[in-house]
């Protein structure tokens, strides 16, 4: 049974109009279309971007799924605008094997709100001391290529020698979470007069930047791939800027709230603006935006963060770090980035969507005939003060309540069918139908399918 | 009126001086036969104290029961907090058994802050030390302490003007340190602060202080006062300086240093000491040294801000 939609009217990155018909989960025509088709959606005054990717989210399943699960995750995910989430590892049992990532993988193939591509940890368990089985998850179902300990820093300079070295056996990532652990023992917030006046324990730029100048010395020596995780600095970008002038292979990524938020919000104690790494200057908010904007920085990544409120409604050293961020994101992106004129929509399309597929080895055309049909429609005049309304996840740990942000993700399509519709998550037992659908027609990869020889 | 007493920051230079003229009013009320007050008479007062003190409890249960309070001790070790419970909790619970003031001693920088501002609890809120960030009641009484024996019984109305403090010590973790330098910058006097550079905070050249590293230089130059800070051996243990020898040469009020310094500086230490280590016996115990009138300041400075936040008046009728 074959089924169409039409998108009309939709106004693509590139600032053009056209309409863009959707066949059996794949992108059949952009441009004039006059076909008749099941369905339409009228997408006038709507940008079309396709589907945002997010190279790094955590989804908190198995073991800590008071904060989130996977399906919890992707509707979070949907909510925003994204149709790929890379999971990070630090899950429990940590994703080190070829089970815990295949068990990711599947729960989000049955969720069906997005495509969950599994990270996977660098070292057993987390530990920095010996590799994990990367070769058994990249050769695994969920075939993973980006790999990272994130949460904590693969600190150990042999290890991450290691490391690097043997992913290049599978054409594979190291993300660095990049904190130097005896640099921020104790550490609360970003070092300087703040922090000295709030008494909490500073967080020094150097413990990020001297791993980042440490690793990308260690990635030419060796000519691998590294990916550097939420840069918060400007003496980081400045370290990325002179190792790409230089030829090293190395790319970064910006959270949106680097992008936005800076360390002064702390003289509140409220621990809504704790997060790993810590909010930083306002010469750094500029610095990470001037990198986004020439390309040293390749692309935004939420970290989506979800914690329960009691690890948040509590003494400020207590708490945990980290903050929601799939609902907002693009918001963030679209107010720091578009409206200062320093990204267009296609720049958007680039660090949202091309480039993290890129990075994370993930096959992709954007919006082309023969690609599959995730799109995201937007509302880029919209504007509305934040509130727990907008969030779709399992906790509720956002910095953004109150904020007035524009933009809205009116419909999100994975794979031909809506997620998000209208502004509102489509049903689980809609979209999970839908799900199975389209892996009954053999568009979705991942499921009964052989581990392949790699 | 000031609701809370959280930070010496916030604190007007015409609060901090109508705290200290209050304070004055309980030291004379101290003197009379019978010390007891009947101004916080009906209402109840918890010390909730998060971490191990002798000195700051007793002397604000001293305060509390001097003007009729009723008083109720908590302290974290053998309640429900051993077993687990989350701060809001108890909060929350203090609430419903219907306390009409917090004094609040907690390890964690803030806990009062998030005290005051929440709707946990409605009450005032009396920040008795929070981590590394403030102590304002000792900040007080230092400076009720440099006042009354600078100015004597003329003090009344007068903040500290051209006084020159200096404090020595481990700024770094201070919160002695925070709230007396806000507080003496406050009440116009100069403040210099004098540490090995590892245990100076960062930003600190944005506060209004003046910082060296060379204590006999500072000592050489005239001041008024000189405040001794407790320094904790685990500072050692953590590399802040080699060893408990050389911060003692470099930063410790020696007896040579002592015989140097003018016969009319004063001498503080927040207490307890560590005789031998950053102050001598023959500084903690000479007759220019102020510390015991710091601990019986420390009583009638904590009944003023008792009296001012629970009773939202600022001058005794």
């Amino acid at each position: 049974m074959s089924s169409s939609v039409l998108i009309s009217g939709a106004t693509i990155a590139d600032g053009t109009s056209s309409d863009i018909l959707v066949v059996d989960g794949l992108i059949a025509k952009v441009g004039k279309v006059s076909d008749k088709t099941d369905r339409v959606i009228d997408a006038t005054g709507l940008l079309a971007l396709p589907g945002l990717i997010d190279l790094h989210t955590h989804l908190r399943e198995p073991g800590f799924e008071q904060s989130e699960t996977v399906l919890t995750g992707s509707q979070a995910a949907a909510k925003g605008g994204f149709t790929t989430v890379f999971p990070m590892a630090n899950t429990s049992p940590v994703a080190d094997n070829a089970s815990v990532v295949e068990l990711e993988q599947s729960r989000g193939i049955e969720a069906g709100y997005v495509q969950v591509q599994p990270i996977g940890a660098v070292t057993a368990g987390l530990l920095g001391t010996h590799l994990a089985d990367l070769r058994g998850m990249a050769d695994s179902r969920a075939r993973v290529r980006v790999f990272s300990d994130d949460g904590k820093c693969v600190h150990d300079p042999l290890v991450m020698r290691r490391a690097l070295e043997y992913v290049l056996a599978f054409d594979g990532v190291i993300a660095q979470h990049a904190q130097e652990p005896r640099l921020t023992e104790q550490a609360q917030m970003n070092e300087g007069e703040i922090a000295s006046r709030l008494g909490l324990a500073g967080w020094p730029a150097i413990a990020e930047e001297t791993i980042i100048a440490r690793d990308v010395l260690i990635a030419e020596s060796v000519g691998a791939a590294l990916h550097v995780c939420h840069l918060s600095t400007a003496g980081s970008v400045d370290i990325v800027r002179w190792a790409k002038a230089r030829g090293i292979r190395v790319t970064a990524e910006v959270t949106p709230h680097h992008l936005l938020l800076t360390e002064d919000l702390a003289v509140s104690y409220d621990a809504r603006y704790k997060v790993n790494p810590p909010l930083r200057r306002q010469e750094d908010v500029l610095a990470v935006r001037a990198g986004l904007a020439d390309g040293t920085i390749d692309i935004v990544a939420t970290d989506h963060a979800p914690h329960p409120s009691e690890d948040k409604e509590c003494e400020w050293d207590v708490a945990a770090f980290g903050m929601v961020g799939l609902e907002s994101a693009l918001s963030i992106v679209q107010q720091t980035m578009v409206e200062s004129g320093q990204l267009s929509w296609a720049d958007v399309v680039r660090v949202m969507s091309s480039m993290p597929a890129r990075i994370g080895r993930l096959p992709w055309s954007g919006l082309a005939a023969g690609a599959p049909a995730s799109i995201t429609l937007v509302d880029p005049t919209a504007r509305s003060v934040f509130s727990v309304d907008h969030l779709a996840g399992k906790s509720q740990n956002s910095p953004y309540f109150g904020r007035e942000l524009p933009g809205r993700v009116v419909h999100t399509m994975f794979n031909g069918y809506l997620t998000v519709e209208n502004g509102q998550l489509v049903d689980a037992e809609t979209v999970a139908s839908a799900a199975r659908l389209r892996v009954a027609a053999g568009l979705v990869r991942g499921l009964n399918e052989e581990r392949h020889d790699g | 009126m000031i609701p809370h007493l959280i930070s010496t920051r916030d604190l007007s230079r015409e609060q901090a001086i109508a705290l200290l003229d209050i304070s004055a009013d309980m030291a004379e009320s101290g003197a009379r036969e019978n010390k007891k007050l009947p101004a916080l008479r009906g209402k109840t007062i918890v010390n909730l104290f998060y971490e191990d003190s002798t000195r700051t409890r007793i002397s604000f249960e001293v305060a509390e029961k001097r003007l009729s309070a009723d008083v109720i001790n908590f302290s974290a070790k053998g309640s429900s907090v051993a077993k687990g419970e989350s701060f809001k909790d108890t909060i929350v619970t203090l609430r419903e058994m219907g306390v009409d003031g917090v004094v609040i001693r907690h390890p964690s920088s803030g806990a009062p802050h998030l005290l005051a501002e929440r709707d946990w609890i409605d009450v005032p809120v009396i920040n008795a030390g929070d981590g590394t960030h403030e102590h304002p009641t000792q900040a007080l009484l230092d400076a009720y302490t440099l006042r009354a024996k600078r100015w004597g019984d003329s003090a009344r109305s007068k903040g500290l003007d051209g006084l020159r403090v200096v404090i020595v010590g481990d700024i770094l973790h201070s919160r002695v340190a925070r709230s007396n330098i806000w507080l003496l910058h406050t009440l116009g006097a100069t403040v210099t602060v004098v540490a090995p550079p590892t245990l100076l905070p960062p930003g600190l050249s944005e506060w209004p202080v003046s910082v060296s590293y060379d204590l006999d230089a500072v000592l050489a130059q005239p001041c008024d006062a000189v405040m001794m800070l407790r320094v904790q051996s685990e500072r050692m243990r953590a590399a802040y300086f080699p060893n408990a020898h050389e911060y003692s040469a470099g930063w410790g009020l020696t007896l040579e240093r002592f015989h140097r310094l003018s016969p009319d500086v004063m001498i503080l230490h927040p207490g307890p000491m560590n005789r031998g280590f950053e102050i001598s016996s023959a500084a903690a115990d000479a007759t220019q040294s102020l510390v015991l009138d710091q601990v019986a300041n420390g009583v009638f400075v904590r009944m003023a801000v008792l009296y001012s936040v629970l009773t939202g008046t600022e001058v005794m009728s």
